[in-house]
């Protein structure tokens, strides 16, 4: 494997309570937590608060560092960037005006909240997808997904993805070790061929690339077809969630539920 | 000097054969031709070794086994019935095609998904699956794998499992494209006490003299898409002028 292994990707054989759950009960799990996160209001901190302090109580309970967790989920901060303008769009009361040549930029209490809440749910929400790939499987993932009646081809384009990333790679990182092998230059000679060249170069790596993987999916297909595909895809059947994970379920997805209903009548409804 | 110009085998041949090809033609679709009129008979139970050199048609004579190829002249045919669209779904089960590279036959996130895919497609029930396929790594030796990803076992490991994937579909045929290319020696030796152990008739292309030697009585040499030599491997093994009229080499 030659794809850098995530920090995270040595958690993923360890055993705690959390890895031994079922799969399908943590995909629900977290997909209930990330709904919880996009529903409370701007500004509920008490359940935000509420909802960090059970994500982080399992992130220890599955025995991975809370601070590797913490610092990974600032990946996805770039793209909650896009809310900053929020801030300047939101009424309320003005805390700073920017003037910007015809325009005035306004900063407002209110904007600035939006803004901030959305910062630290789209935190937390990384945080929890990150537990569930820490611990789970991607294969697990896979079954689960399945078993949760997402349909066959999708399922089958991600195995599928899972699958060839890595060998895709591979080939890629082979072609530009080759090239770096022979990209040689002579003492005192400028090194040769312009940027064109160059870019030429490339360009016909990613086609050579393109076409090698679309011969690869031919032949793929044409095993599928060896050992009797037909169209459909098949799966073994997924035994039934046990009483107790259905117990957990029900418990996790209550008080999600619990908190973002009291949030909005403790509110009176979103502001 | 062995006789080339009767193909012959050593065994009388029965009257079904398990494979029987038929003056099979084919032309690449850019116009090469591929095969000129290749006509062979395998029987139950027999090991037969497909050697040439590239470009000889050996892949392209395998992918006609199992109807992946079909030719336009010609005509395959496995226990005595004509491959055609109404048998294609049996002869896949009766003829189990293993591609060189297990990158392309392995294409499931797990082990166990992978043995599992021909089975399933055969219709068969849950607790049949499952037998089937840790039948079939029982028998390449790769038990206790059923979870593990593709990308993360060796070349050795990858293609025994590939062997298992068409295993647990109970064929009566194994067609392997090289399956010692590329594999260091323990491997190898792994594979070799494979071949020799496993019960079924086998047709395997390779360009390991010394594979042939051990496990394959009788060989077929592919020359320009025809059959220059169909009969026991030891004689033509042992016939300097011979290996170097087809381009091989000595064990």
């Amino acid at each position: 494997m030659t794809l850098a292994p995530s920090a995270l990707d040595r958690y993923i054989d360890s055993k705690s309570p959390v890895h031994a759950l079922d799969a399908r009960v943590k995909l629900l799990l977290t997909l209930a937590c990330i709904l919880a996160l996009g529903l409370l209001p701007p500004g509920a901190w008490a359940g935000i608060a509420t909802i960090a302090t059970i994500l982080w109580w399992a992130v220890l309970r599955a025995r991975i560092g809370l601070g590797l967790v913490m610092r990974r989920a600032f990946v996805a901060l770039p793209f909650a960037l896009v809310a900053l303008t929020l801030v300047f769009s939101r009424p309320g009361v003005p805390l700073l005006r920017l003037p910007l040549g015809p325009l005035t930029l306004t900063a407002t209490d209110a904007g600035l909240i939006a803004f901030a809440s959305v910062l630290v749910k789209s935190w937390l929400s990384v945080q929890a997808a990150l537990l569930l790939t820490a611990t789970t499987h991607f294969t697990d993932v896979l079954h689960a997904l399945r078993a949760l009646r997402l349909p066959a081809v999708l399922v089958a384009i991600l195995s599928f993805a899972y699958r060839y990333l890595f060998v895709l790679v591979d080939e890629a990182q082979r072609m530009l070790r080759a090239r770096e092998c022979r990209s040689a230059e002579l003492p005192g000679q400028r090194p040769g061929g312009s940027i064109v060249w160059r870019a030429t170069v490339v360009g016909q790596m990613v086609g050579t690339l393109f076409l090698r993987s679309y011969e690869r999916s031919e032949r793929i297909y044409v095993a599928m077809l060896s050992r009797g595909y037909s169209g459909e895809l098949r799966a073994l059947h997924h035994r039934p969630l046990s009483r107790r994970e259905q117990g957990l379920l029900f418990v996790g997805g209550g008080i999600l539920a619990a908190i973002v209903f009291l949030t909005y009548v403790a509110g009176g409804g979103p502001r | 000097m062995l006789d080339l110009a009767e193909p012959h085998t050593d065994q009388p041949a029965p009257t079904v054969a398990m494979l029987e090809l038929r003056g099979l033609h084919y032309t690449y679709p850019d116009g090469t031709p591929a095969l000129r009129g290749v006509s062979l008979r395998v029987c139950a139970g027999e090991k037969v070794a497909l050697v040439g050199p590239n470009g000889a048609g050996k892949s392209t004579l395998l992918l006609h086994l199992n109807g992946v190829l079909r030719a336009p002249e010609g005509a395959v045919l496995v226990d005595g019935a004509p491959v055609a669209d109404t048998t294609i779904r049996q002869v896949r089960a009766r003829v189990g095609l293993v591609f060189q590279d297990p990158d392309d036959q392995l294409f499931s996130p797990t082990v166990f998904d992978d043995v599992a895919f021909g089975p399933l497609h055969m219709g068969l029930g849950e607790a049949e699956v499952r037998e089937r396929v840790a039948r079939a790594l029982a028998q390449v030796g790769m038990a206790g794998f059923e979870r593990r990803m593709p990308h993360h076992m060796s070349l050795g490991q990858r293609k025994r499992v590939a062997i298992a994937t068409v295993l647990a579909m109970d064929p009566a045929l194994l067609a392997l494209d090289e399956p010692s290319a590329g594999l260091d020696p323990r491997a190898r030796r792994g594979l070799v006490q494979l071949l020799r152990d496993l019960p079924q008739a086998m047709i395997v292309s390779t360009h390991d003299m010394r594979l042939v030697a051990e496990v394959f009585p009788r060989m077929v040499v592919l020359a320009e898409g025809q059959v220059a030599y169909d009969g026991p491997s030891a004689p033509f093994l042992a016939d300097s002028a011979l290996l170097e009229r087809y381009g091989l080499e000595r064990p």
